[in-house]
């Protein structure tokens, strides 16, 4: 964590009377997909907003490239979970308007250009002219991660990017944005609700405990190999062990993990496990 | 819902609708106009004149005179006879511009400020209290302060107009500038858009329909007010005109004042409503 890109060091969210979490350390390795998962009402959201600038933390820092964030930054583009297009300019123009932001200096056909190229990565050409009322979710969807992407941020936020979505859309955003960050070597940070999403796309999946006083409980490591596809993964040796992991943590662990952490806890150094190199046999019940 | 009527047919409704009124209005003017023949003293006749001799009453002019009046004054609308003797379209010329500058700039002072007190809700709080009790005054309160201040008459009510669409613009445009989904501004923050990048290109147009509608209700009121203002204040405008018809007791006049002061509301309303139009967006 010494090097890493992104260093969360100890930041808390507390309202009056109430903490939401506390005292969260980890890192974002360069090029790393991190991943992470909770109930509802465990500050997910709130983290990534942190990340992001958009919200300060009530106590500690997030340390990115060396320097403390101070607001939102275009170094860190967000895909947010309703797309958050702005319904009164075409695909092109919201990409456009991204990039104009980017490049302040470049005429107008320029950013036109690159808007295209952009929206044309996502397979979008087609709809380049056409509003977000005219878009499916999933080409909605699609526009928001061309507008991150095409702002060549350092670091990719999302924030449950697909719930939003039907589950074959989904499936296929999946493996879109699987091959977008593998792609660019992105960096990218992500709140997920589905596993199996976690486990396609993620190098390591932090687990959060439910709230209030939510903290990080441990930290897993995807040790499956890349390129991992979704039609193949659940093939893939280590898993089922992998997934029962995590799936037992968020039925059973996340609540009995909740509140108080145990004696000698060090938030700094969450356990770091992985369940996938654990021989098969015994990880099945 | 109710299910969609052609329209040859509600159009075919309404000209019966017109057609029945106005043979009425024919009817009962013309056989009212034959009632009157009671006797008169024919010195008194001489000494105030026939018509007044009947009973003072100037009859209601019939759908026919109207007509004919009107195809008289929009043949010739915009002659120039002295100052109180102008064509109608000069009247409705005077009164458009008056309400063109009265309700530019109250566009100009409300729109921006009342970008400021959505976006601020210090500055909302504050200002709430004397827009509660300035909003409800009718405008042309302002009047004699307006004529004892600016001294021009033909300003004033320009400034009537003002004072009268600056209301719906500020409260429209705070409201939709308030109500810009927080998503769309946290967009333009991850992506460092500046202060004027972001209220140019993200809260305008997220706000322009509301604000719009605010326009619209501003302009309607406006040229409701004109035609008061200029009856107060006199010289030009079609308010002026109704009420120097009202003295020359040329009741066909004023009928036509009032078609012509609707169309022009109408047509004012079908101009905004094209801009709201253009500018609104879909989800």
């Amino acid at each position: 964590m010494r090097h890493a890109y992104v260093s969360v060091e100890g930041i808390a969210r507390r309202y009056p009377g109430a903490t939401v979490f506390e005292d969260l350390w980890f890192g974002v390795n360069r090029g790393e997909f991190v991943c992470v998962v909770g109930h509802s009402g465990c500050g997910k959201t709130t983290v990534l907003n942190i990340l992001a600038g958009l919200e300060a933390p009530s106590a500690g820092e997030v340390i990115v490239d060396g320097q403390a964030i101070e607001g939102p930054s275009l170094d860190r583009a967000v895909i947010f979970q309703g797309h958050a297009l702005m319904p009164w300019m075409t695909a092109e123009q919201n990409v456009g308007f991204a990039l104009s932001c980017r490049h302040r200096g470049w005429p107008r056909a320029r950013l036109r250009e690159a808007a295209r190229a952009a929206l044309v990565r996502v397979g979008l050409e087609q709809a380049a002219e056409k509003k977000p009322s005219q878009l499916s979710g999933g080409m909605k969807q699609r526009v928001g991660i061309a507008r991150a992407l095409a702002i060549e941020p350092k670091m990719l936020l999302m924030d449950e990017p697909f719930s939003a979505l039907d589950a074959l859309t989904r499936g296929v955003l999946q493996d879109e944005v699987a091959r977008l960050v593998a792609e660019a070597d992105q960096t990218a940070f992500m709140i997920t609700h589905d596993v199996d999403e976690a486990i396609l796309l993620a190098d390591r999946i932090l687990l959060m405990t439910n709230g209030p006083e939510a903290r990080l409980a441990e930290i897993v490591v995807n040790t499956l190999p890349r390129p991992r596809q979704r039609a193949t993964l659940h093939r893939m040796p280590g898993y089922h062990a992998l997934r029962d992991h995590i799936l037992e943590f968020l039925i059973t662990r996340s609540r009995t993990l909740a509140g108080a952490p145990p004696a000698g806890w060090d938030p700094r150094r969450v356990p770091e496990l992985r369940p996938a190199d654990a021989p098969a046999a015994l990880a099945a019940p | 819902m109710q299910t969609q009527v052609p329209f040859w047919r509600a159009a075919l409704l309404s000209l019966a609708l017109l057609a029945l009124l106005l043979g009425g209005w024919e009817f009962a003017a013309r056989s009212g106009g034959a009632v009157g023949g009671t006797a008169i003293d024919p010195e008194y006749a001489a000494l105030v004149g026939a018509a007044a001799a009947q009973g003072g009453q100037t009859p209601m002019p019939m759908p026919s005179e109207i007509g004919a009046r009107l195809w008289q004054l929009l043949r010739d609308p915009f002659y120039v006879r002295g100052t109180n003797d102008q064509g109608i379209g000069i009247q409705i010329a005077y009164s458009l511009g008056r309400v063109g500058i009265g309700f530019a700039l109250a566009a100009l002072v409300a729109i921006p400020l009342g970008f400021l007190i959505g976006m601020s809700p210090l500055l909302a709080a504050a200002l709430n209290p004397f827009i509660q009790v300035l909003r409800p005054v009718s405008p042309l309160a302002w009047m004699p302060l307006a004529l004892y201040t600016i001294k021009d008459s033909s300003i004033s009510a320009v400034f009537v107009i003002f004072i009268c669409s600056v209301w719906p613009m500020l409260l429209n445009t705070a409201f939709g500038v308030a109500g810009v989904r927080r998503e769309w501004l946290n967009v333009a923050r991850t992506l460092e858009a500046g202060r004027l990048k972001t209220a140019l290109r993200v809260i305008l147009p997220a706000a322009a329909p509301t604000i719009l509608t605010g326009m619209r209700i501003s302009i309607g009121i406006a040229w409701l007010v004109i035609v008061a203002a200029e009856m107060l204040v006199g010289g030009t405008g079609i308010g002026y005109w109704v009420w120097n018809q009202w003295n020359n007791l040329s009741l066909a006049d004023i009928v036509i004042a009032i078609l012509l002061i609707g169309v022009v509301g109408l047509l004012l309303d079908r101009l905004l409503g094209w801009v709201a139009g253009a500018v609104a967006w879909q989800e």
